[in-house]
């Protein structure tokens, strides 16, 4: 029974969000508001139940296997990049590389500085 | 003998039961590879299956659109597990609170250099503007990389691919840039791999531990609507030069 209230939360939380998203017309997933909206009940709960830990938990480890189908959507546009595949690729590959090393970094660097507050 | 065979395949081939329990069995298997090779990052798990997915697809002449609907289930998940993303960050509000300067600081360089070095490294290779602009909002969650592609001029089509290649990549090469970095903290490494790698960024988190996990999905949700204003802001300064 709680893991199915569990999932009949996550459900709740996300038709909330879509419905949300369509009301407003801001251009943001619905699941995503839908995670706002989770975080804020949980808050204003105060804990998460073990029903609702348990569910989640299971399906967060194996999120790799929810993205199969849509990453190998890939392969039915490959056809339509044509000459321009290099600039992409380096776009997508050298770009996240940049932003993983700014991104660790830039955070490393504030956590310190606010660890250490200046005289 | 082998006409009967051929008639199995024929329903097989058509079954949502048969397309789920082979993803499901390839997932496992790339699940298992990546272990035994003791977590070596070329490995990723996504890649493998996704790898063994497509090979078997082109070798027994079955059309995407087939398997794609066959495995709607999967996909359709991926909704509440977005909203369960909300659990473990809920278990790491304590160590947020006192970091939310620094957050917000690696929000803002992680988004800019995201966006601008795609658009500039596409730019100077001689990319067209329509390519330009598919690739700028290629760290940000694939729903709001394809609305933001195309609402600037982008292709979303080519916006799908960008994000897949952008989170395959980075959650290869983190593993390695971390070490060179010498960073060690999950949270710093989960918000770095969440901002970049949105949702597969946010599953190599949680393959670190829970707290890497909280602070990916963080960093994904955060850079999601940052990526939003960032890009149309970006295109409107350039279209001033």
């Amino acid at each position: 029974m709680p893991v199915l209230l569990a999932i009949a939360v996550l459900f709740l939380m996300q038709i909330v969000g879509e419905a949300l998203v369509r009301l407003t017309g801001l251009p943001m997933p619905g699941p995503l508001i839908g995670m706002l909206l989770m975080l804020a009940t949980l808050m204003a709960y105060g804990r998460v139940p073990a029903g609702l830990r348990d569910a989640c938990h299971h399906m967060l480890k194996h999120l790799m296997l929810l993205f199969i189908p849509a990453v190998a959507g890939i392969m039915v546009y490959f056809g339509t990049m044509e000459g321009e595949w290099i600039p992409f690729l380096l776009a997508c590959v050298a770009g996240v590389a940049l932003t993983i090393v700014v991104t660790t970094l830039t955070f490393k660097w504030m956590l310190k500085r606010v660890k250490a507050p200046g005289p | 003998m082998s006409a009967h065979l051929l008639a199995v395949w024929a329903h097989m081939a058509d079954s949502t039961l048969f397309w789920l329990c082979f993803t499901l069995l390839a997932y496992l298997l790339a699940v298992t590879v990546h272990q035994r090779a003791g977590g070596n990052p070329l490995l990723l798990p996504v890649l493998t299956a996704v790898i063994v997915v497509v090979a078997f697809l082109l070798a027994t002449g079955t059309p995407y659109p087939v398997y794609a609907r066959h495995t709607w289930f999967l996909q359709f998940l991926i909704g509440p597990a977005t909203v369960a993303l909300a659990i473990p960050l809920y278990g790491q509000l304590g160590r947020l609170k006192p970091m939310l300067i620094p957050v917000a600081v690696a929000l803002l360089a992680g988004c800019i250099t995201a966006v601008v070095s795609a658009v500039a490294i596409a730019w100077a290779l001689g990319a067209s503007f329509a390519t330009q602009v598919s690739v700028a909002p290629k760290s940000a969650t694939m729903p709001i990389a394809m609305e933001v592609a195309g609402l600037n001029g982008g292709l979303p089509s080519l916006t799908t691919i960008a994000v897949a290649i952008t989170g395959i990549a980075g959650a290869i090469m983190a593993g390695v840039l971390f070490k060179a970095l010498r960073v060690r903290d999950p949270a710093v490494q989960g918000f770095a791999l969440g901002l970049s790698g949105h949702a597969i960024g946010v599953a190599r988190g949680f393959q670190i531990n829970e707290t890497a996990g909280a602070f990916a999905a963080l960093g994904m949700g955060l850079n999601g609507i940052a990526t939003a204003v960032a890009v149309p802001l970006l295109f409107a300064l350039l279209a001033l030069f």
